[in-house]
């Protein structure tokens, strides 16, 4: 099946996407990443390392570089990525988590959308019976949903990114599965999230927006499957934009005044690097405005929804021990640094 | 006082899943489009993927008992469908699959008992009480719809078209309702005046067992 009239993508056959831009992605990275196509899992080339924790993830691609563009050397050992904006299935779940386990247990870094939940659950009670160490961290960290009883619950956003980032480096320093756990749960509990959408995306199989913005509107609280916000409003300036994103983020976050934080800024895919940076700016001001400093700060595509317009900030309280995993060698095919 | 004429047996299930898999087939677009207000627009092509690959399994597989059918049934929706849906429709045919366990051939009674036990599994799954705006909206009335029709006598085709009314109203009532649990619920208020896509393909599994079970006692329809 040809891609329809309405869609310019680069695709063979829609439904054959995925695989095909997987097939791509290890051609490009070939000593960083393997693609195990039986089992539809991408993998760490040198994996599994002796004695050390494995780190896995998954979830609806779509996202990229998310998951898969963070399997290597200081970050995931594994990632299970279902069909466009769809959970993977236990079997590939399971297949990751015995591909990065070498003795040590495996932590499952899981974004907190009901059908990832779920099949995350599943594929861990399919582990633990046939006697892997499981641990599973729900990351929850997008501020625009309400985290009340009778919710699905805050969706995992931009601190999935981190949570990889950090506690991949544990992992990668041989620290014990349940302190990488710990680094895990702490990166969760201090970090927040808050996207703003300025157009839809078009999922290759749907073939078309998965919805449609009236002129001049956009969408507040954004998650990352293309769907609707929380609210649709008018646009506004940039200024204005990183002004609201920011409080929404710090007013839920609650830093320790003068804290030092990790500012994070992922475009949702379709926005040019020129307009990320110039909302970087105002971002950057209105943090020192309300008094935590930047310390870190990484401006890009992390987490996205196919080609949709817009960003998300992610803003993690950081301590020293934090900082030092963050600066830790990393070596995979979307983030690189000290190796 | 319950039908205890007609049997269901590996055939008349299989019919069943014929006839569900068709349904989803059919309406894989519209269940799509349902999940593109308000969801993140994979419930038809998932689906579709999903019972394309039972069918195949069921057809490959010669066995006769309801038990272990319906157990391949489930797997092989929890491998392929993914989403929120594979775990939840995996988890009903399982569920039904340790209810009928290896008795042979289920009576009127069997088959409601192995959907109520079904039933439980998704609520229990994912959580989901009745009123959340999800496939249980559907679900529960249907199996509560077979059971009162079957206890005051009635017999399976009757209590099943009863089932299948009790679905659809449970689904065209979720319309109205705010969703709070699956990615509709990050809509909130949102949500609300659409239909949930969940409950429009368990509707169409009820209505699969109308055209497949209702009639045709030992699924020679």
């Amino acid at each position: 099946m040809l891609p329809t009239a309405t869609m310019r993508k680069f695709l063979n056959d829609p439904g054959e996407a995925v695989r095909d831009s997987l097939v791509g992605l290890a051609a490009a990275h070939p000593g960083v990443l393997r693609y195990d196509t039986a089992n539809g899992i991408v993998v760490r080339a040198d994996g599994p390392v002796p004695g050390k924790v494995g780190v896995i993830s998954g979830g609806g691609s779509g996202c990229e570089p998310l998951h898969t563009g963070f399997v290597g050397h200081g970050m995931l050992d594994a990632a299970a990525p279902g069909q466009v904006f769809s959970s993977p299935v236990p079997d590939q779940i399971l297949a990751a988590t015995h591909a990065a386990d070498a003795g040590a247990g495996v932590l499952h870094v899981v974004k907190n959308f009901p059908g990832e939940v779920m099949n995350f659950e599943m594929a861990a009670e399919l582990a633990a019976i046939d006697g892997a160490a499981v641990e599973t961290v729900v990351v929850n960290d997008d501020v625009a949903v309400l985290d009340t009883p009778g919710t699905a619950g805050r969706r995992g956003l931009g601190a999935t990114v981190l949570v990889e980032k950090l506690a991949g480096a544990a992992a990668e320093r041989g620290q014990a599965l349940d302190v990488v756990a710990g680094v895990a749960r702490r990166v969760v509990h201090r970090a927040r999230s808050f996207g703003v959408g300025l157009s839809s995306c078009t999922p290759p199989v749907a073939g078309r927006p998965i919805f449609t913005l009236p002129d001049g509107e956009i969408e507040l609280g954004i998650g990352i499957s293309g769907e609707p916000g929380r609210r649709r409003v008018p646009m506004r300036s940039a200024r204005e934009l990183a002004a609201l994103i920011v409080s929404e983020v710090l007013t839920d976050l609650a830093p320790t005044p003068g804290a030092p934080v990790l500012a994070m800024l992922s475009g949702m895919g379709g926005t040019p690097s020129s307009e990320l940076h110039l909302l970087y700016g105002e971002v950057d001001r209105c943090l020192r405005d309300a008094g935590v400093e930047p310390v870190r700060r990484i401006v890009g595509n992390f987490i996205t929804s196919l080609e949709q317009s817009g960003a998300a900030l992610t803003v993690l309280e950081l301590d020293d021990e934090l900082i030092s995993l963050w600066d830790a060698p990393v070596h995979t095919a979307a983030l690189r640094w000290g190796m | 006082m319950t039908d205890t004429s007609t049997t269901i047996d590996g055939r008349a299930l299989r019919t069943w899943l014929h006839e569900f898999g068709l349904r989803v087939a059919e309406n894989s677009d519209h269940l799509t489009a349902l999940d593109s207000e308000i969801g993140d627009a994979d419930h038809g092509s998932n689906m579709h993927r999903g019972m394309a690959a039972v069918v195949a399994a069921i057809d490959a597989d010669a066995g006769t008992e309801p038990g272990p059918l319906l157990k391949l049934v489930g797997r092989t929706l929890v491998s392929t469908v993914g989403g929120a849906a594979g775990p939840l429709y995996g988890t009903l045919f399982l569920r039904m699959a340790a209810a009928a366990g290896d008795a042979g051939p289920l009576d009127a009674a069997g088959f409601a008992k192995a959907l109520r036990a079904g039933l439980e599994g998704v609520a229990a799954r994912g959580r989901t009480e009745i009123g959340d705006k999800t496939m249980v909206d559907a679900l529960a009335p249907a199996v509560d719809a077979l059971e009162a029709r079957l206890a005051s006598g009635a017999p399976l085709d009757t209590a099943l078209a009863a089932a299948a009314a009790a679905a659809a109203a449970g689904r065209d009532d979720t319309a109205g309702r705010v969703a709070r649990k699956g990615r509709a619920s990050y809509l909130g208020e949102r949500s609300i005046g659409h239909q949930d896509p969940g409950s429009a393909s368990a509707t169409l599994l009820v209505e699969a067992a109308v055209a497949a079970l209702g009639t045709g006692a030992d699924g020679q329809a």
